[in-house]
């Protein structure tokens, strides 16, 4: 079954968009927060990673800070 | 054993790497991460044959090129360690150990750390080195920009847009970099600066709470959500304290790239090289890299098949 793929991101921030497009070039399926206009969403990506800084990845409940693109693929098993 | 290992895939990096991988050289790239500084650079005007692209844009393109050669590459990795070790140099990373005949140093620029309490533990808790990315996350709150120069500025511009408060941290008498930029920040209510200022502490429990600065020897502590650091950048040259640096801690190179130690040569942001251009690093390390190419020749050292 396909993992639950979760961004949160600013439209502002450079490693954001590699990360999607990382995640577009492979296929993925993703839902993309836009943390600067859903506030709620930005609280809920600081509860989860503990931290502020974007972007955030949220696969099936393991949560990858930055564009870190082995620790993404090894999550997503790709 | 590579007949050359380069650290860093900023422009200089990516640039020698494919100048060497198209001389058939077997080449690593160990680096933190691809593109450097480009890509978090904004609008790029000055690279030739593009007149307008996006930093990240061109770092994509960079990155595009370097993934069409077949090198060895290792990303997420920092090399901790450089040195030469008879005729070998040497370089030892968070994971493992690499031999090469000869390196390539294009390991670029980082932001300048302020050096005092909290700022290592409120680091992406609050406290940011990068506006273009972490700004809107400070939307309604009050911020303290650290630096008085062009990118506190620009920073601050950002954060007048969608920021509460900004207090501008600056350790000089007054306001240095463009004055079109001083006068937007100084005639904004939002903006209150401190001049002849220097930030003692960043405190908070999970997260940045305030920042305590000094100014003219009375302290006072300013409540804020977010600090921004803008004091400059710093070369990346820890791990190699062999490599002959000038004051500024940027490595000596001559014309042919080379620095102190025989088959270490340095490009780019990282070097004495005073022109810090994405176009000037990309045009080193191509430099760099056939200068490599000589060096190997001249020292019969031949390249691995």
């Amino acid at each position: 079954m396909a993992k639950s793929v979760k961004v949160y991101s600013t439209p502002t921030c450079p490693w954001c968009v590699r990360v999607k497009q990382f995640l577009s070039e492979n296929n993925i399926l993703f839902e993309n927060y836009d943390v600067s206009q859903e506030p709620s969403k930005g609280e809920e990506m600081v509860n989860k990673s503990g931290q502020m800084g974007v972007p955030v990845i949220d696969i099936d409940g393991s949560i990858i800070v930055g564009f870190d693109r082995e620790r993404i693929k090894q999550a997503l098993g790709i | 054993m590579y007949d050359l290992i380069i650290i860093g895939a900023g422009p200089a990096g990516i640039t020698a790497a494919v100048y060497a991988a198209r001389q058939r050289m077997d080449l690593l790239v160990i680096t933190k991460d691809i593109g450097g500084q480009a890509a978090i650079s904004g609008d790029v005007e000055n690279y030739t044959g593009y007149q307008f692209i996006t930093g990240p844009d061109l770092a994509g393109k960079f990155e595009e090129h370097l993934r069409n050669y077949k090198i060895g590459l290792k990303e997420n990795e920092e090399v901790l360690e450089l040195k030469k070790r008879g005729e070998v140099v040497w370089v030892r990373t968070q994971r493992q150990e690499y031999e090469g005949r000869t390196a390539i140093i294009a390991s670029g620029k980082k932001s300048r750390e302020l050096n005092v309490p909290g700022e290592r533990e409120f680091k992406n808790r609050g406290l940011s080195y990068c506006a273009t990315c972490d700004a809107p996350l400070f939307t309604g709150k009050a911020v303290a920009v650290i630096g008085g120069g062009n990118s506190a500025l620009d920073t601050s511009i950002q954060l007048i847009k969608i920021a509460k408060r900004i207090y501008i941290v600056n350790i000089s008498s007054q306001l240095g970099g463009d004055e079109i930029l001083r006068e937007t920040v100084k005639h904004n209510e939002k903006v209150t600066v401190f001049n002849n200022a220097q930030v003692t502490e960043i405190t908070g429990d999970k997260m940045v709470k305030a920042v305590k600065i000094k100014q003219e020897g009375k302290e006072q502590t300013l409540a804020v959500e977010g600090v921004f650091v803008e004091i400059g950048l710093v070369p990346n040259t820890n791990f190699a304290p062999d490599v002959e640096k000038n004051q500024r801690g940027e490595i000596k190179i001559n014309s042919a790239n080379e620095t102190n130690i025989p088959g270490i040569f340095a490009a780019g942001d990282v070097t004495d090289v005073p022109e810090k251009q994405i176009i000037i690093a990309a045009g080193e390390g191509s430099k760099a890299s056939l200068n490599v190419f000589k060096y190997l020749a001249q020292h019969n050292l031949k390249l691995a098949k």
